[in-house]
């Protein structure tokens, strides 16, 4: 079986545009959390969103690449940059070889919207403009971006809720460890529009703690009263390791194993048998055992149940070892489709500096909460071998491990 | 309400090289649509969305048929908005 290693990572969040000033806000412990007004006049129960600045795009990519990219699809454009920057990969490069992509994302419901809008009020199809079908679509950011890049290899988008980002990269990583591709572009992005998230505040999910909105998202605490909605992109290229080396690139770090699972309950609550199966998947497949693990990225956003199933499913695996965990959702919110990537990026970037970043608002422990080793605030620490859980509804789990390079 | 020759040509123009983005130094009345202007399918659907936008009628495919020039066209915008 060939090695897949990360050889280039990009994001594009609440907490930061570009992987140094999201390294900062992780170290820093910042929230990108805010409040925004149009969700109450709109309807919500709350107007609690990660807060992300649209790129302008203009300057970038001509007319015709820029049509059909949705919100998500241009965070995913500016996430693939930046990892395509660091990866050392450009056009030439990308003209002359066969480079794959398995993106996740699971909704473009404003673009829907937007072309409904203009339908009902023009009754004539022809006046959406050529762009509302490649933005409407859920595989809007790997049609786009295979044509902007011009990849010509795997291409495709996975939908698989909040686990889109986790499950984009464990199947590249099949691919390539299998042989099937050198080179794939992986991640999940994630729209962060008002009408994107109505329906998920209906079932009220979301946190209602506007009066301090930095303190809305606090997983694992026993005052967390729900998640709160966020976005951007992330994008990691992964890599076969014989490839990297032959091209001379820089080497981050290497996919070690990826664990999945379906819980085959309830549509909306996770299980902690699910996501247990779904770890030791991925420590199984990683040839390792859960003492190996320095750090866990939990998926906890916050939600009573979310987090509760998920202490249980780590107590039971890594109670006794009190392995550092933190949920970077305290800082970032719930990422949704774009999470299970960025979640590899920030704890890839922890790995690179050395450091646990905090699971901010953590003041106090549940019975469930209380066994496992949360960190609260940034400790200085090695990080050799991390896990990152990602969850979503219809009980689709997803588990990756993820290993410092050393040859 | 009447609109000028030149209103017309102004207004065409502007959204040709602010939202399609057509270089403004292409701009000419013999310039053919596609081959000059490098007007595409994809392009001339968001014309469409456009011209209404501007001066409030529907472009008609067939109308368009032997509009080939950008001359052609400010005469056919100007045909359907002057009567």
């Amino acid at each position: 079986m060939r090695r897949v290693v990360i050889t280039g990572m990009g994001i594009y969040s609440c907490i930061g545009k570009n992987l140094e000033e999201v390294t900062k806000s992780l170290y820093e412990g910042i929230s990108g959390i805010g409040i925004d007004p149009i969700r109450t006049q709109y309807g919500y129960r709350s107007p609690l969103t990660g807060i992300v600045e649209r790129p302008n795009l203009k300057t970038l990519l001509d007319r015709r690449l820029r049509t059909g990219l949705a919100e998500e699809a241009e965070y995913a454009y500016m996430a693939t940059k930046e990892a395509f920057e660091q990866a050392n990969v450009d056009m030439d490069y990308l003209e002359q070889n066969e480079v794959g992509i398995f993106y996740g994302n699971d909704s473009s419901a404003k673009a829907v919207i937007d072309a409904h809008t203009i339908v009902l009020e023009k009754k004539d199809t022809t006046l959406m403009g050529s762009g509302a079908i490649f933005q409407s679509m859920n595989s809007t950011v790997t049609m786009n971006l295979s044509v902007i890049f011009k990849l010509k290899g795997v291409n495709m988008t996975i939908s698989a809720a909040c686990a889109s980002g986790s499950h984009s990269i464990g199947l590249g990583y099949f691919f390539i460890k299998n042989g099937l591709q050198n080179m794939v572009v992986c991640g999940g992005a994630q729209e962060t529009n008002y009408l994107s998230m109505g329906s998920f505040d209906a079932l009220s999910a979301f946190s209602v703690r506007t009066d301090d909105p930095h303190k809305a998202s606090r997983p694992f605490d026993a005052g967390r009263d729900g998640l709160v909605p966020s976005g951007g992109a992330a994008t990691v290229i992964l890599e076969d390791y014989e490839h990297a080396v032959k091209r001379g690139a820089t080497i981050l770090a290497e996919v070690v194993g990826y664990g999945f699972s379906s819980n085959g309950g309830h549509i909306s609550q996770p299980s902690n048998e699910g996501s247990y199966i779904a770890m030791s998947r991925a420590l199984a497949d990683a040839g390792i055992e859960a003492k190996h693990i320095d750090y866990i990225n939990a998926h906890a956003t916050s939600t009573p149940l979310g987090d509760m199933y998920e202490a249980m499913a780590l107590e039971k695996l890594f109670g006794e070892l009190k392995t550092p965990i933190s949920s970077t959702k305290s800082m970032t919110g719930h990422e949704c489709w774009m999470a299970g990537a960025s979640e590899i990026v920030y704890s890839v970037l922890m790995m690179q500096n050395s450091f646990v970043a905090p699971n901010i608002n953590f003041e106090t422990p549940d019975e469930h909460s209380a066994n496992i080793n949360i960190i609260p605030k940034t400790i200085e620490k090695n990080i050799d071998i991390f896990l990152s859980n990602s969850f979503g509804f219809g009980g689709t789990n997803s588990a990756l491990v993820v290993k410092k390079w050393t040859k | 309400m009447a609109m000028t020759r030149q209103e017309i040509e102004k207004i065409t123009n502007e959204f040709l090289i602010e939202e399609i983005e057509i270089d403004a130094d292409a701009i000419a009345q013999d310039a053919r649509l596609k081959e000059d202007l490098g007007v595409d399918s994809l392009d001339f659907v968001d014309i469409v969305v456009i011209v209404e936008r501007n001066f409030g009628f529907k472009i008609k495919a067939e109308e368009m048929a032997g509009v080939t020039t950008l001359g052609a066209f400010y005469d056919y915008i100007e045909k359907k908005v002057n009567g």
